[in-house]
């Protein structure tokens, strides 16, 4: 019994960070760059909702929403400012530099704005907790939202990008970014767009995430950040599903390794999980193989 | 193309005369804080200087900030009441964020300002480094809240706390005493020594007591965010005693997931847990029932503990914790070892730090956090402590 619940538990985690890994996939997928201040847009997202739900008392709905229209303006603004100057650098280098300068911006603007000291985030999920098995299988209504919530987003991607004509245009960049353009494609505004949809996830992520494990420090996101790219580098970068079934897969070794190894070396077995697939396939799960361009 | 150049020159200096405009007023901003506490100085020209060192700012800041106002109280009353010795007393504080390199260079700053007694630091971590500099110049330090053994591995650090071994040994047979639990779950930072030192004690106290541990799980500072799989162990363990060694932050989410999954057993946390009432937003009826050992009770009724209390709200505007108590009592310990070591501020630092510790192991002091508190020569304190139980948002004495 415990262990379908430790599988649901992981499931969870993993959910949220492949909503998280998405935001890293897409970016790098097409401009390729990593974008390392993305974790940092998952706690701002956060740090809206405390506000406006916690503080205000403004719907759950509503605060979800404005926490994510915040993320996707702070997603085109860095875009904008920090990255876009720096796309035609000679070293991709720059704009990963550039990256780190920005998380540590976020992370600092936090500190002066909402200060140190950790905040408590109420869940804004009042879902009650699904009681199964006479009450030895408990789980909570937000591991519920979570799962569910992961996979309607994975859904509603996957179709935007096969039928609409901005999500054909991100895959065309994606492919190639010149010949996109040689074709009509406005490839500034694509990956504007494509920041904004990883931004707005993380809105959603940051909430989910907090929702989850309720303390809420300007810190809180640097960790689930890295753990999520690490995700999205185990499905393969750069491929949608892969986000999902690295997340998830990553959650739930974390989970279990924690549960039936030890409880202190969880991070370790999930990196040591990753060197081995990267070893036997080096592109990641999902990954295409990378193409030598002559 | 030459004018371009000029012109960015221009803006390069300009901007950089407007940099160093920033620092140097920024510096003298802050530099005219902390000197606002060392109004003492104009009286006389002598002053005892004493040092503060703890998190200000960053994740521990509730107990820097404690520990930093309630400093201030004492010194204050000290010096109404006409110093130490007749010397009136200066008292500066520095932040360390909870980080031993900053911690270190808070403690030079510290020397630089002429600093002759040090108390401080809160936290554990920064201050197993700065007891060895304290130890290397001689320097008299009492930490008010700083827990491990090896915080007083050096002969001139004392403690107003507990050490670790004597929580976990004191929390052990508070519980099989009290007849609180008998199968017990404990959960553990293995990345802190503060927790895994009490867990450590506690385990063989426990064991000693006939209590039955029937769950061990540890997590790390990296993996401090799901309690999951703890919690589910100890509920599988059928463990009807959860013991918490670790700070307050990590201790609001296992409230929360144990509440979450259903989970309710006595939750039972040591001095680390305080603060999780005054956590912004905490919904407080988690904490509904969870036992603490702690040595201070701000609902206690005797005179020194009202007139702390009320002295503390009344210009801070929250009730003071137990970091608070100790750094109140440490500045009255200094007092009193100054007095019966009959020093006086014209002695180097270092004489001072002689006197003080060779005064230490004689003092007895009544205080907020015991009474008849005695030291050993190793530094370590002698006193008893006091279980309290949360009940409607607030601390109430179980005894």
């Amino acid at each position: 019994m415990s262990f379908v619940l430790y599988l649901i538990n992981g499931i969870s985690l993993g959910s949220v960070y492949a909503i998280i890994a998405l935001g890293y996939t897409m970016v790098y997928g097409i401009a390729k760059m990593l974008n390392f201040a993305h974790g940092d847009v998952i706690m701002i997202g956060s740090y809206v909702s405390f506000i406006t739900f916690s503080q205000m008392g403004v719907n759950p709905i509503v605060s979800v929403v404005m926490s994510m229209v915040v993320c996707t303006l702070l997603g085109v603004v860095i875009e904008r400012v920090a990255y876009k100057p720096l796309r035609k650098a000679t070293s991709p280098l720059a704009v990963l530099i550039t990256a780190i300068g920005v998380s540590y911006f976020l992370q600092n603007a936090a500190l002066l704005i909402f200060g140190a000291n950790p905040v408590s985030f109420t869940s804004v999920v009042t879902l009650s907790p699904l009681k199964l098995a006479g009450g030895d299988l408990v789980i909570s209504g937000t591991t519920i939202v979570t799962i569910v919530l992961c996979l309607i987003i994975m859904g509603c991607l996957m179709i935007f990008i096969k039928k609409t004509k901005a999500g054909q245009a991100m895959l065309a960049v994606s492919e190639d970014k010149d010949a996109a353009q040689l074709m009509g494609i406005n490839v500034n505004a694509t990956i504007a767009l494509t920041f904004a949809i990883g931004s707005g996830l993380a809105a959603i992520a940051g909430v989910l995430l907090c929702s989850a494990y309720p303390t809420l420090t300007p810190y809180t996101g640097s960790m689930p950040g890295i753990k999520a790219f690490t995700a999205a580098v185990f499905g393969g970068i750069g491929s949608i599903p892969g986000a999902l079934i690295g997340g998830i897969l990553l959650g739930v070794i974390e989970i279990l390794g924690r549960a039936y190894i030890s409880s202190q070396l969880s991070d370790a077995i999930v990196f040591a999980v990753l060197i081995v697939v990267l070893l036997v396939k080096p592109s990641g799960i999902l990954g295409k193989p990378m193409r030598e361009k002559v | 193309m030459k004018k371009k150049v000029l012109s960015l020159m221009l803006i390069a200096s300009m901007t950089a005369g407007l940099l160093a405009g920033c620092a140097s007023s920024s510096s003298d901003s802050s530099s005219s804080d902390s000197a606002s506490s060392d109004s003492a100085e104009a009286v006389d020209g002598e002053v005892f200087k004493i040092g503060g060192i703890g998190p200000v700012t960053g994740a521990a800041a509730i107990y820097g900030t404690a520990v930093r106002n309630a400093e201030q109280i004492a010194v204050d009353e000290i010096n109404e009441n006409g110093g130490i010795n007749g010397y009136q007393v200066a008292l500066q504080f520095e932040d360390d964020e909870h980080d031993a390199e900053k911690s270190v260079n808070a403690y030079n700053s510290l020397k630089d300002w002429g600093m002759q007694i040090l108390a401080g630091t809160v936290t554990t971590t920064p201050c197993i480094a700065v007891a060895d500099k304290t130890a290397e110049d001689g320097i008299f330090q009492i930490t008010p809240s700083a827990s491990s053994t090896d915080v007083i591995k050096n002969d001139n650090v004392f403690q107003v706390c507990f050490t670790d071994p004597n929580q976990g040994t004191a929390s052990a047979q508070y519980i099989a005493e009290k007849g609180l639990g008998t199968k017990i779950a404990v959960i553990y930072d293995s990345s802190d020594v503060y927790s895994s030192g009490i867990y450590a004690k506690f385990k063989t106290e426990a064991e000693a007591q006939g209590l039955e541990i029937v769950s061990e799980t540890a997590f790390t500072a990296d993996s401090n965010t799901d309690f999951s799989v703890q919690l589910q162990s100890a509920k599988d363990a059928g463990a009807d005693l959860l013991f918490l060694p670790f700070y307050y932050q990590q201790a609001a989410i296992v409230l929360k997931q144990a509440n979450d999954m259903g989970y309710e057993p006595t939750f039972f946390g040591v001095d680390g847990m305080d603060g999780i009432l005054t956590l912004e937003n905490f919904d407080t009826s988690l904490a509904e029932g969870v036992m603490l050992l702690t040595p201070f009770a701000a609902d206690a009724t005797d005179d020194l503990t009202t007139a702390f209390v009320s002295k503390y709200t009344e210009l801070y505007g929250e009730t003071p914790n137990q970091f608070a108590a100790d750094a109140y009592d440490a500045i009255y310990i200094i007092k009193a070892a100054a007095e019966a070591a009959g020093i006086d501020p014209t002695m180097s630092a270092a004489d001072i730090g002689t006197a003080l510790k060779e005064a230490m192991v004689s003092v007895t002091y009544d205080g907020l956090t015991g009474t008849g508190m005695k030291w050993e020569a190793t530094g370590e304190v002698n006193k008893d402590p006091k279980g309290v139980v949360i009940q409607d948002g607030v601390y109430v004495s179980i005894d």
